[in-house]
């Protein structure tokens, strides 16, 4: 069984182009477009990576990623933070969050694939 | 014969009298209890200040010397009160309303409270009235001179000058005790004209019982009179049409510019109503002082000893039929002539004097200087006295050097021209607006000039330079300026040519000098107010009269306070009394609210000043002058300099602070801006790089199928169009937030403009069985606007409703009316679940979409569009709250304002 990604982002067209990719790969690709709900949907999920947008409705993918960290089992659990707010200082908070790799949009779907690679690998290795 | 000791005992006996009425009038004063004191007996007894000893001793001299034409002295002034009683109403109601307190004061006050004028007006009336004084003197002096020369005993010989002295100082005290009192702000004198109205009953009773003793004591009856009345040369004196003229027009002016005439007829006058009364008793009074003394005059020459001097038949012809009892009251009626006439005239002059002379004088001496009130009512009282002592000492030093003039009645005559030299300003003053300071300065200038050259500096004679050769020739041998035959006008009588002169040439050089020069506001206000004093003080208050009254007070208030916080405040005023607009009633509540309003910004005193000018009620006084002076002064000093500065300083951080503020909101909205456009347009390109991307890739390994190659290039292709709408809605939006938007103003129908929307709207995306619901019928409304601009708010709106309106069966009601103002309303109202409260005030924002992407499709930007463009058609969009589901409300004008 392949690995698993969890997309949580609610653009659809982004989702159906990002599901391609990663299937294409191989990769299992579930989806969750609701900020509110989407830690829960980590835990009961348990992907391998998680790629998580910024703008999301109800709460920001900060927000989010900040709970996760603060969780014991998802602490290190791979995040690729995929954001259309580029500024610097959104790179910044990224960080101080604790995310895994941080990409802007619009990316390349080569580099996209490779970092989700990496990521996984990284849990394994 | 009465001895001379007990004369003067009577004499003594006689103003202790007048003292003690003065003096218990002022204490029924005080106490408000003034009863028939108060009454318009008193006042017309106290008009006879007009016949003075130069009328109760000169009448008859006069009379012996020119016949009938002594009448004139009395035609005049009669003629003034039955016929011009109007005018005299006229200036007892500004004297009133105005707080006139002298002649000086009133054609000062008329012509803008010109301080020139007031001194002018105020030297001539001391340089016409000092003559008189001594005159006064002079007839008490010779008249105890009489009794002195006749008493048997021999003993004491009076001294002339000695006797003026202490008559004049005598009076002095009186007067500065009963006239400087207080500084009542009415200016009146109870007390004094208690005293005098005495003294009126007493020289009129001596008149008519010497008058009567003459015709059935010394004569045999009327009769008898008659026959030696035409045989006596006083009746054969011709009578020159042209003296009577000038002389009857000469005293009827003189009644109302004489600076004492002035004092009881306005000055002390409580009741307009007493001038009806006065109107045929004063005539009547004067019609029996006239009507001895052909009588007196005839017997007189026949009886004494030829070289008796006729200025004092009065007292002589007593004496001589040795009538102890009516000589000593013939005495004391021509000596109560001589006081009342002093103690009026120097009161009169005192007031002038201090008010226009000595304060001014004062304040400016001691500018910068603070200043409290009470120290300036102290002041002004000791000017008074002051004054008063002056004027008296400057009447007996003219009797002391002057040596006593043998004919009476001359002095008098230019003692009248020259007070009545402020005639034509006087007149003028209250009968036409045009009249100006300028024109009544020159005027009295020239006037006063060809008085003082044709008629009192020849009174001289030749101690003032009028030599017989000047009279005779002219200055420099010029005969056009002889100053009795001025401009090669020879052969008329001197009193005449001088009267015409000056009056004629005084008239036409103020109404040319008005002509000519420009009021300044304060004299259009007072010229306004002294003209139509009728139409303002009348006691029935028209809506008209308040209503100007009221804007006036605001338009005075908003220069004081600034209009912003005068307006409110008369707005405030207005809406507690249920009155529509700015202007409230003027009630004595409003008037005293504004009154301290405005003191906190000019003082109590210019307050109270200022608006006793408007009002009219409640009216300047010199002593309130005095205190603005201070106030003013101290004001001048430091607040205005100061506030200025600080006021500045304050504005200047503020304009600071306030421009910070902005920037720095500025600042925030641009970052959020920019962080919004970002998103909005990356999210759209993120979707097209990835899937051009796959069909790149897929391409070149030639594995696609073809659904799927056809799916990903029509989401590529949709949201390349989503990128164009959103970059188009951007750059609308600029264009209509910067106001740069050329609007294409069309006229046009409502209801073509709502369809066209509706059926544009109709085959956009994601259209669900949306039911538009209209009244087609209201909808046809001719309109003038931007029919696109308006057809894309209805768009959006329609759009907005297909988006969001979350009902099982959307529907949407459109409703159009007219309201007022000429402006229309249109209503959008669906059936979904409408707004959350809390986001209602935000949905007018950019980038604010209030749910999830995927039902969006735009960018946010629609409502802020509908906005901008509505403000640009002069129109609002607003959400109306509580209508069930999602409801925006428009307004906007029917037809484009026209400016």
């Amino acid at each position: 069984m392949g690995q698993r990604v969890l997309l949580i982002e609610d653009e659809p067209n982004i989702i159906e182009a990002i599901r391609f990719i990663l299937s294409r790969d191989g990769w299992v690709v579930e989806t969750h477009a609701d900020g509110a709900t989407a830690v829960a949907a980590v835990s009961r999920k348990l992907p391998d990576v998680i790629i998580l947008d910024v703008m999301l409705p109800n709460k920001s993918g900060f927000e989010i990623l900040r709970e996760l960290r603060a969780m014991e089992e998802h602490a290190t659990r791979p995040v690729l933070m995929l954001t259309a707010r580029g500024q610097k200082k959104d790179r910044e908070m990224a960080e101080a969050a604790g995310v895994s790799h941080f990409m802007t949009k619009p990316f390349s779907n080569t580099e996209m694939l490779d970092v989700v690679r990496g990521l996984a690998g990284q849990r394994d290795g | 014969m009465l001895p001379f000791n007990l004369l003067v005992l009577a004499c003594l006996a006689y103003a202790t009298l007048l003292f003690v009425v003065a003096f218990w009038a002022e204490k029924r004063a005080e106490s408000g209890r003034l009863g028939w004191l108060r009454s318009p007996l008193i006042y017309t007894l106290s008009l006879s200040i007009y016949c003075t000893a130069w009328t109760f001793y000169g009448a008859v001299g006069y009379a012996v010397r020119s016949g009938l034409e002594f009448v004139t002295i009395y035609l005049g002034p009669s003629l003034v009160m039955i016929g011009w009683w109007w005018i005299l109403r006229k200036l007892v109601r500004i004297g009133r309303t105005q707080r006139i307190t002298s002649v000086a004061d009133l054609i000062s006050s008329r012509y803008g409270k010109s301080t020139t004028l007031g001194v002018l007006v105020t030297l001539l009336a001391v340089i016409g009235t000092t003559p008189y004084i001594a005159l006064q003197l002079q007839s008490v002096a010779l008249s105890f001179a009489v009794f002195g020369q006749n008493d048997p005993s021999g003993a004491v010989l009076p001294n002339l000058d000695r006797t003026a002295v202490w008559v004049a100082v005598g009076l002095a005290i009186f007067t500065a005790l009963f006239g400087t009192r207080n500084l009542d702000a009415n200016e009146r004198h109870h007390g004094v004209v208690t005293a005098i109205a005495l003294e009126a009953v007493v020289k009129f009773m001596a008149l008519v019982a010497v008058g009567l003793f003459v015709v059935w004591g010394v004569a045999d009856g009327v009769g008898d009179l008659m026959t030696r009345i035409d045989a006596s040369p006083v009746t054969q004196h011709s009578i020159m049409g042209t003296r009577w003229i000038t002389l009857t027009m000469l005293s009827g002016a003189a009644l109302l510019t004489l600076p004492r005439m002035f004092q009881v007829i306005v000055v002390e006058n409580s009741d307009e109503s007493y001038l009806f009364t006065a109107g045929w008793a004063f005539p009547l009074y004067l019609f029996g002082m006239s009507l001895f003394v052909i009588p007196i005059a005839v017997i007189g020459l026949e009886v004494l000893p030829e070289g008796a001097n006729p200025d004092m038949f009065v007292l002589t012809l007593p004496q001589h039929f040795d009538q102890r009892a009516l000589s000593t009251l013939s005495f004391l009626g021509g000596f109560s002539s001589a006081t009342s006439m002093v103690i009026v005239a120097a009161i009169a002059l005192s007031t002038m004097v201090s008010n226009h002379i000595v304060m001014p004088i004062w304040l400016s001496s001691r500018r910068g200087g603070a200043t409290v009130s009470g120290d300036v009512r102290r002041v002004v009282l000791y000017a008074r006295r002051l004054s008063i002592f002056g004027v008296l000492a400057l009447g007996y030093l003219y009797f002391h050097f002057s040596g006593g003039s043998e004919a009476l009645a001359s002095i008098g005559m230019i003692s009248f021209t020259g007070v009545a030299q402020v005639l034509p300003a006087m007149l003028g003053g209250i009968f036409w607006r045009g009249a100006t300071r300028v024109g009544a300065i020159l005027g009295v200038v020239v006037g006063f000039i060809f008085w003082a050259y044709t008629m009192f500096l020849p009174s001289f004679g030749a101690a003032a330079g009028f030599t017989p050769m000047l009279m005779e020739q002219g200055p420099f041998g010029l005969a056009l300026l002889r100053p009795q035959a001025l401009f090669g006008v020879t052969g008329v009588d001197p009193v005449v040519h001088a009267v015409c002169w000056s009056l004629a040439l005084n008239t036409v050089v103020f109404i040319l000098g008005s002509l000519m020069s420009f009021p300044r506001p304060v004299e259009r206000l007072q010229g306004a107010q002294f003209v139509n004093v009728f139409e303002h003080t009348g006691s029935t208050r028209g809506w008209s009269h308040s209503f100007a009254e009221a804007e006036d007070l605001l338009v005075m208030a908003q220069r004081i306070l600034g209009p912003s916080e005068a307006q409110t405040l008369f707005q405030a005023e207005a809406t507690a009394q249920g009155k529509q607009g700015y202007l409230p009633d003027t009630t004595p509540d409003f008037i005293e609210r504004l009154e301290r309003e405005l003191a906190g910004s000019v003082g109590a005193a210019t307050a109270h000043a200022m608006l006793g000018q408007i009002v009219g009620g409640v009216l300047v006084s010199v002593e309130d002058l005095m205190a603005v002076a201070d106030e003013t002064a101290q004001m001048m000093e430091y607040s205005s300099q100061l506030e200025l500065k600080s006021e500045e300083l304050a504005r200047t951080a503020r304009q600071l602070r306030e421009a910070n503020e902005k920037l720095t909101a500025l600042s925030i909205q641009k970052d959020a801006f920019l962080s919004q456009i970002s998103h909005e347009l990356r999210t759209p390109m993120t979707s097209i790089r990835a899937f051009s991307e796959i069909l790149r890739e897929q391409g070149q390994k030639g594995e696609m199928e073809p659904e799927s190659c056809q799916r990903f290039s029509s989401i590529i292709h949709d949201e390349a169009q989503r990128l164009t709408r959103l970059l188009d809605d951007l750059l609308d939006l600029s264009v209509l937030e910067n106001g740069q938007v050329s609007l294409n103003w069309t006229r046009g129908n409502l209801h073509d403009v709502i369809e066209r929307a509706v059926n544009a709207s109709s085959d956009a995306v994601n259209g669900h069985g949306l039911t538009i619901r209209r009244n087609a019928l209201s909808e046809h409304i001719a309109i003038e606007t931007d029919t696109d601009r308006l057809a894309q708010v209805f768009i959006n709106l329609i759009a907005n409703t297909r988006k969001y309106c979350d009902a099982e069966a959307p529907r949407l009601k459109i409703s159009a009316r007219r309201i007022e103002g000429d402006r229309l309303q249109i209503d959008f109202i669906d059936n979904g679940s409408g707004i959350p409260k809390d986001k209602q005030n935000v949905i007018f924002e950019k980038f604010s979409r209030l749910t999830d992407q995927a039902r969006a499709g735009g960018a946010g930007l629609g409502l802020a569009i509908c906005r901008e463009i509505m403000t640009n058609l002069g129109g609002t969009i607003a959400y109306l709250p509580g209508q069930g589901g999602a409801a925006f409300r428009l307004e906007l004008p029917r037809v484009r304002a026209r400016d």
